[in-house]
């Protein structure tokens, strides 16, 4: 029954190999000594902030609600420490925006919220739970997850569950398969029983061999799982790049999954629901990859949500030399923090220190259309057109393009033999094509 | 610790480490072989021939630069490409002057006048090589090799006869008449499995360029394969389409349009080789599919995926 899900595909799409490094494939999560503080940024999901409901002054212990979830896409907050609520404030994002954080200064108790197990009897049972316990996409996106099912269940064909891991270094989603299988276990058996899902894909990279071989396990029982190992190609784990390779369904441009009839959904994020649901506690933790070429000893970190990076690189010895480059997230596509002082987010999956040496910007010379780019990019785009008419400010000419379709994996980046700053120039002419369009569609 | 100075750039934050200079590196040192063989056949001559049009080559590149106060860009190594494919393209008894002029001409007029590497529309090498088989008639008259007694170019010699008298294994090794880069296939081909394995190059632009330009020979000449493996093994096929055709800058970027252009250059050779007033027919194939790109690209663009209306 292993290989049922899987359907042939004629062709597979174009991708890079990218270094693996998994060097923390093998260690097992350790779960870090409780910070002094944590600060909690009211945005750790795309969609609304939430709103505070705690005062400077109140204590709170683990899994004490202290933002409460404000509209349809959005997520509720609990607190990661036991401690007093010390300052609400404003606090940057990497993004630019400023958005108000919540501060705890742990009493080093740890002392847990009084917690009830959710009582789910049915699908509207279970939504609201996933609404409750605060859990957004783990992966990286960080897209509420209730939100996700909250369809007609007649419309989800497939639920793909993604433990690609592509990115190098990140190991967090591969050490949660292993070590965490029966809460992933546990939220599949919710999703069939309450929402009658017929079909379930695991996914995984084929050189995660450990993590296949602990999904087949709770796969081994069951008719309707099927684990998919993938080629270890960059980008494996894009949303549209899994769908098509595991289903062979193509996401049209502008559509969601589930238009298509699939929900894609992180591992680590369903390892939370299925913890959840089993005990109650929402999400206040989680495990982070810490690595990159200026850390001392490289780890999997099992950390409060609010921690400082800070705390968690001294928690994983340091560094071994002055970093230049900091990193939410993978190389790929991971964004540099300005300072060691952001907190780990819900969706932060690895936090990567490079070396002054690594981080150096790379020279750019002129493009010798080598088409490294085009042929590498996944989704068939130009990249190198793209850049000039982005540069030319042709707008018509970027839509004809399709850079909307661009998921910026930045693979038409890693291989420009001139450095061309193609990812950047992307994210910025998405921006200027979806301006240009609102502006004319105002226009007529 | 926290105060120092974090760097913040955009996504991917990792390179794969290609450049353009270890691009045009690979190209040279897969150029060496058939350097060191065109040296043996066609003595010391051929040598001071290639050190002229590199040295001239870089040389131009940074004068214009200096004289248009533009960035120096010879440290990207491709004036130094360009000389010694030019070289490699001309017999080895030229008169110095002429290559002199040939590697001005290819970096100054072919390249910078158009902006500089990446900006050229034809192969700066091919250009200068027809643009001097116009120009002077030397270029007509190929040297041969030191001990030879031979007096006509294999291909001259069809043109004259119909038939090429050198023995295949002479073909293959370079021992016969032709400019100093193009005889010794065996040298060629090295240097082209050399860019394969850095993956500089992919196969289907040469293997297309060669397989049409043999398919189509061998119908010209009634199914006669020894005759037809002659005639691809004789001038400037093999140099042309594993070193020249498959330039970055004026060569399709897929693999759909490097097939196509290859199989274009591959009947325009032949066509002009028996039909036309010139003996040799690679450059001016290669140069005609040169201005065919960016029609070839267009034709060949990869269709985005997810790209249809829903």
């Amino acid at each position: 029954m292993e290989k049922k899900g899987r359907t042939s595909m004629a062709f597979s799409l174009h991708g890079i190999h990218v270094p693996h490094r998994k060097n923390t494939a093998n260690m097992v999560a350790v779960r870090m000594n409780t910070p002094a503080t944590v600060t909690i940024p009211m945005v750790m999901h795309i969609g609304k902030p939430a709103t505070p409901v705690v005062k400077v002054g109140d204590h709170v212990d683990v899994g004490t609600l202290i933002a409460e979830q404000n509209g349809y896409i959005s997520s509720p907050i609990y607190a990661s420490v036991s401690g007093k609520v010390t300052k609400i404030a404003d606090t940057l994002l990497s993004n630019g925006s400023m958005v108000p954080a919540i501060t705890i200064e742990s009493d080093g108790a740890m002392t847990s919220a009084a917690l009830e197990i959710p009582k789910v009897d049915n699908r509207e049972d279970l939504i609201a739970a996933i609404k409750a316990s605060g859990i957004v996409g783990l992966g990286g996106a960080g897209f509420p997850t209730y939100v996700k099912f909250d369809v007609d269940p007649e419309r989800i064909e497939e639920l793909i569950i993604n433990g690609a891991e592509c990115e190098p270094y990140i190991t967090s989603d591969t050490r949660t398969m292993i070590d965490n299988a029966y809460d992933i276990d546990f939220a599949i058996k919710a999703f069939k029983k309450h929402l009658g899902i017929k079909k379930i894909i695991i996914a995984i990279e084929n050189n995660k061999k450990e993590a296949i071989a602990a999904m087949r396990d709770i796969a081994i029982d069951d008719g309707d799982i099927s684990v998919v190992p993938l080629k270890a190609v960059y980008p494996q784990g894009g949303e549209k790049v899994m769908i098509y390779h595991t289903t062979g369904k193509v996401v049209p441009g502008g559509k969601l999954p589930i238009d298509v009839g699939c929900i894609v959904c992180n591992c680590s994020t369903m390892a939370a629901i299925g913890r959840y649901l089993a005990t109650g506690m929402p999400l206040v933790e989680r495990t982070v990859t810490v690595d990159g070429s200026a850390v001392a000893s490289p780890k999997n970190v099992v950390a409060p949500i609010g921690t400082s990076l800070a705390d968690v690189f001294e928690f994983a010895g340091g560094f071994s030399s002055e970093p230049g480059k900091v990193l939410y997230g993978g190389p790929m596509m991971g964004i540099a923090v300005p300072s060691l002082d952001v907190p780990i987010l819900k969706n932060t999956n690895a936090v990567l220190a490079f070396n002054k040496k690594d981080s150096k910007p790379r020279k750019m010379t002129p493009c010798i259309r080598c088409g490294a780019c085009t042929n590498t990019c996944p989704f068939g785009l130009n990249p190198a057109l793209i850049l000039d008419a982005y540069e030319n400010e042709n707008m018509e000419m970027l839509a004809k393009l399709r850079v909307d379709l661009c998921m910026e994996c930045g693979c038409c980046a890693y291989g420009c033999p001139a450095n061309r700053p193609i990812m950047q120039n992307h994210k910025l002419a998405k921006a200027a094509l979806r301006e240009y369009l609102a502006k004319e569609e105002n226009s007529k | 610790m926290n105060n120092s100075l974090l760097n913040i750039t955009a996504s991917p934050h990792i390179h794969s480490h290609h450049s353009t200079r270890n691009v045009m590196l690979d190209v040279i040192l897969a150029l060496l072989p058939t350097t060191v063989a065109g040296v043996i056949i066609f003595g010391m001559r051929a040598l001071l021939v290639v050190a002229v049009c590199v040295f001239t080559a870089i040389a131009s590149e940074f004068v214009f630069n200096l004289a248009v106060k533009k960035q120096q860009t010879i440290d990207d190594l491709s004036a130094i490409v360009t000389g010694l494919l030019l070289a490699l393209n001309l017999p080895a008894n030229i008169p110095i002057w002429q290559a002199v002029v040939g590697s001005v001409f290819a970096i100054v007029v072919v390249k910078c006048f158009f902006g500089g590497i990446g900006k050229n529309i034809v192969n700066p090498a091919i250009t200068a090589r027809v643009f001097m088989l116009i120009a002077f008639g030397s270029m007509a008259k190929a040297a041969f090799p030191v001990d030879s007694v031979a007096s006509a170019t294999p291909l001259a010699e069809a043109a004259e006869t119909g038939a090429i008298s050198t023995s295949l294994w002479d073909l293959f090794i370079g021992n016969h008449g032709g400019t100093i880069g193009e005889t010794c296939t065996l040298a060629l081909i090295l240097g082209g499995i050399y860019l394969l394995l850095r993956r500089v190059i992919q196969w289907h632009l040469p293997v297309a360029f060669i397989g049409t330009a043999y398919i189509f020979t061998l119908i010209l000449v009634d199914f006669d394969f020894v005759a037809a493996l002659s005639f691809i093994l004789s001038g400037g096929l093999f140099i042309g389409a594993i070193y020249m055709a498959t330039d970055y800058v004026t060569s399709p970027a897929t693999s759909w349009g490097q097939l196509l252009f290859g199989a274009g250059c591959g009947i325009f050779a032949v066509i002009i080789r028996h039909f036309g007033q010139y003996p040799e027919g690679v450059s001016f194939a290669i140069l005609l599919m040169n201005i065919l790109t960016p029609y070839i690209d267009i034709w060949t663009a990869r269709k985005p995926f997810g790209g249809k209306k829903a």
